[in-house]
């Protein structure tokens, strides 16, 4: 049995299971024959990764599922995972001519179906390349870190991957829920990179069990790939009380298998409107909570989850309580939260970020019931992490050359969500995925010479 | 409501569409179920020498998700013994005695049986005969079916026999499996044959099976080679009709068959000079009631063209089917894009880039949109973009206003050799 398999037969409460049934054979062919296969398609502007998407459809449509996967694998190394996150609607799918004519291919479901293939089939894409003595360290092993790991071992680069925790694949692994992205999709691509000879030094946290100079020493290259952190404190009175979650950890442990009792018919006030607080509701609907309301002091029109993700959490009865801000949280006797106290929110003239600033409606305070608060209102920076390294940064956004991924140490080259800052281009994992591989080109583009006299 | 009947060959039936012969006509059972059904009438599967069958019989050619493109099989005439078949026959026909049965027929090409067995068809009461001399497997190998009706002499002869014995029309059913079809058209002509039939099946091997290396159909890891029908056959069936229609030697009507599937393709057999059609894939496809449609179709077409009756359209189309010699070398069409419908798939680009004339650009206008805009004065016309693309009335074919008076190649050849005359 294939692990995709005994992962979704796994224990568990119900509903954690992967929530989109994948296409069966008929519906894959079908959708694939309807694809036009554009020349010059849009669909491969609109990726991020410049997936040859009509290519790989076609060759879904003659059965060549090997050189399907393959061609997605190629421009994505998180494709897999992709087909499955992606908001496909804003990007490939988006952009496919059909929605002017009849309605868009299912892009990401084909995607899914093709990579799905290579999964089940044990299949392994892509080679590495002959060494060339060269020796890169990647701190993180998400989509930014896998990617650029992949595409230097393909360049014959010796790579190894520190990971602070105890398995590697980052945000896919740990912080996208399983009923989207199961963990087994984001460990074939770990393993399809280790399978290229790429070192994964997992429970290796830099800072505490090697030092960023060291890795600075040892290595011709460092790679920061190290995302985001935690949630951010809400900085409000009663934050401290037992049943006040950070999503990013409730999801993680759901990853893990780890299903909070705690929720089972319970009343759950989620903080934020962004793709963690969409996480947070719906798997606080998963964990047997009675009722999920998700607070944002702004309204729908501002919120920064996706139409899919909005729908997805009003089908799964989610509740949503715009311009509503938590002011503090109130205890029982037992130190366990018993209360909210929100107060109304109104916008006013936008903010720098262009949009617009919620100001609170003086006097419209009101207590909420809750028994648990779940915080999703962003996520903070591994601050510490990239002073180790003495990089420039603002507020945890190190600082690159757009072109090389450069950061103001030359040595030290920085890609995904530790360089996304607000306002500039969106924190996706595509994104993330392309920006893996745009640096290792940038580190190829340094070393070829130097490697070129060594073969 | 338009009238839908014909009287081909003077056989009259209450509509143009017959079941060919084939598997959809091998009981009475099938053929009553069918005249229910609304076929006008149906060509029985045809009757000789009892004969062996083997298993598998039937491959199918399918086209990027679409079933059942192409069509082939290898199973023989009536492997039933003839007097059931005859007593089937009598039955149906007495039951629905307004329906058309037509016997398909084939013997050894010899008087003695060919008379035998038209007399034999014509006690059970059958409307006309068919004369089944295209079968390309199988029997071909012992000298009958298509090994008869490849040679223009033995159509000629067979016909013949037949016609010495027969009271009602003779239906001469020719292969598609000849060079030039018009000889043993015009051979059946000589015969004496009350009219033409075709096209039966062409020789074709469906395919190999990819894993076990088989052919497709295969008899226990063997395969031969079939007879080809179908939706892929209607464009060569249709040139075969219009161009006996066209040949003032094949003066005789002409039952359409190959590939018809849906009341266009009929009316296009009708334009091109088809007097009657016959259907068997599409049946064999989607059952007998695809009938409803293919009455229906024809009747609302014919209603919308306000046309009283289908007779009228019958070889409205043979004198706009020439050669090539004749037709107006100064006529011009270019392609238009219609940026409002196109959606920019690039199809018409490529297509035109790679494999015609290059002369489809890819441009961006003032707003940064991008579209797509043909040079005419490099367009020659060939509508390979309108086929690729995808969506109706993104790009037309537009007429050019002559600027040269119609000249074809025969003019063009004609002038050259009265100025040649004159000079000389």
């Amino acid at each position: 049995m294939s692990d995709l398999l005994k992962s979704l037969i796994s224990g568990g409460p119900k509903g954690f299971e992967e929530a989109k049934p994948s296409f069966n054979s008929q519906e894959a062919l079908d959708e694939a024959n309807r694809c036009l296969y554009c020349y010059e398609a849009p669909c491969i502007t609109a990726c991020p990764t410049g997936i040859d998407i009509p290519s790989f459809i076609k060759k879904i449509a003659s059965g060549n599922m090997k050189g399907s996967a393959t061609t997605i694998m190629e421009a994505n190394p998180v494709g897999a995972s992709c087909g499955r996150v992606c908001p496909t609607e804003e990007l490939c799918e988006g952009a496919c001519v059909l929605n002017h004519s009849t309605k868009p291919i299912p892009i990401g479901d084909l995607q899914r179906y093709a990579t799905d293939w290579a999964i089940k089939n044990e299949q392994v894409l892509f080679k590495a390349g002959k060494s060339n003595g060269k020796h890169i360290a990647i701190v993180g092993s998400g989509p930014a870190g896998l990617s650029a790991a992949r595409e230097l071992a393909r360049l014959g680069y010796e790579v190894t991957i520190f990971e602070a925790k105890s398995e590697a694949g980052g945000l896919d692994t740990f912080g996208i829920v399983p009923f989207r992205l199961p963990k087994d999709i984001s460990l074939w691509e770990v393993e399809q990179v280790e399978k290229l000879g790429v070192t994964i030094r997992t429970n290796m946290e830099v800072g505490k069990d090697i030092s960023a100079d060291e890795l600075l020493e040892k290595y011709d290259a460092v790679v920061l790939a190290i995302g985001m952190s935690k949630v951010p404190m809400l900085g409000i009175e009663g934050e401290e009380l037992a049943g006040v979650y950070d999503a990013i950890d409730l999801v993680e442990r759901t990853k893990n298998g780890i299903y909070e009792k705690e929720f089972i018919g319970k009343r759950v006030a989620v903080i934020g409107a962004g793709n963690t607080a969409i996480d947070g509701a719906t798997t606080s609907v998963r964990l047997g909570a009675e009722n999920v309301k998700i607070l944002y002091r702004r309204t729908e029109k501002e919120m920064t989850a996706y139409d899919f993700e909005y729908e997805f959490a009003k089908q799964d009865g989610v509740e949503f309580r715009w311009l509503t801000n938590p002011k503090r949280l109130i205890s029982d006797e037992n130190g366990h939260v018993k209360q909210m106290e929100c107060v109304r929110m109104e916008l006013q003239a936008t903010e720098s970020d262009g949009r617009p600033r919620p100001v609170e409606i003086a006097g419209s305070e009101f207590l909420m019931d809750v028994d648990i608060v779940v915080k999703a209102i962003g996520q903070t920076r591994h601050m510490k992490m990239i002073e180790s390294f003495g990089l420039e940064h603002i507020g945890g956004v190190v600082k690159v050359d757009e072109e090389s991924f450069i950061t103001s140490n030359p040595n030290v080259y920085a890609a995904g969500d530790v360089i996304f800052g607000k306002g500039i281009g969106e924190a996706m994992v595509v994104t993330a995925a392309q920006q893996g591989k745009e640096t290792a080109l940038s580190i190829h583009q340094r070393f070829k010479e130097y490697t070129a006299e060594q073969v | 409501m338009a009238d839908i009947s014909i009287n081909f060959a003077g056989i009259k039936s209450s509509n143009p569409y017959w079941l060919a012969s084939a598997p959809p006509t091998n009981t009475g059972y099938q053929v009553q179920r069918a005249f229910e059904a609304g076929w006008g009438g149906a060509v029985w599967k045809t009757l000789g020498e009892p004969i062996l069958n083997v298993t598998s019989r039937f491959g199918a050619l399918h086209f990027n998700g679409q079933r059942v493109a192409g069509f082939n099989n290898i199973e023989l005439i009536s492997d039933r013994p003839l007097e059931v078949n005859l007593k089937e026959i009598y039955e149906t026909k007495k039951m629905y005695p307004k329906h058309v049965i037509i016997a398909s027929l084939m013997v050894e090409p010899t008087r003695e049986k060919w008379h035998e067995i038209v007399k034999k068809v014509q006690d059970v009461g059958v409307d006309g005969i068919e004369l089944n001399l295209g079968c390309p497997h199988g029997m071909s190998e012992r000298g009958m079916g298509s090994a008869v009706g490849q040679h223009p002499d033995l159509v000629e002869m067979t016909t013949m026999y037949a016609k010495e014995a027969a009271e009602v029309p003779v239906i001469t059913k020719l292969t598609p499996n000849i060079t030039d079809i018009r000889e043993t058209a015009k051979a059946a002509v000589r015969g004496g044959a009350d009219a033409v039939s075709m096209i039966n099946t062409i020789n074709s091997l469906i395919g190999v099976d990819l894993d076990t290396w088989n052919p497709v159909p295969h008899v226990n890891g063997q395969g031969a080679h079939g007879g080809y029908c179908g939706p892929a056959v209607k464009p060569i069936a249709l040139n075969m009709v219009g161009d006996c229609a066209r040949n003032p030697e094949i003066n005789i009507p002409i039952s359409g068959i190959g590939g018809i599937s849906t009341w266009q393709d009929t009316v296009e057999f009708m334009l091109m000079g088809a007097g009657g059609v016959q259907i068997c894939t599409a049946a064999m496809h989607h059952g007998f009631r695809i009938i409803e449609d293919l009455t229906e179709g024809l009747s609302n077409y014919l209603d919308e063209k306000g046309i009283d009756s289908l007779s009228d359209i019958i070889g409205a189309s043979v004198r706009k089917y020439t050669d090539w010699s004749d037709l107006d070398l100064n006529h011009k069409v270019v392609a238009r894009i219609n940026n409002d419908i196109c959606i920019n798939c690039n199809k018409c680009h490529i297509a035109c880039e790679d494999t015609s004339h290059q002369c489809i650009d890819m441009l961006t206008d003032e707003n940064g949109s991008d579209y797509l805009k043909v040079r005419e004065d490099d367009c020659v016309g060939c509508n390979l973009c309108s086929i690729v693309c995808p969506v109706d009335g993104a790009i037309d074919m537009i007429d050019l206003t002559p600027t040269e008076p119609p000249m074809s190649w025969n003019n063009r050849q004609a002038a050259i050799q009265m100025l040649q005359k004159a000079d000389s």
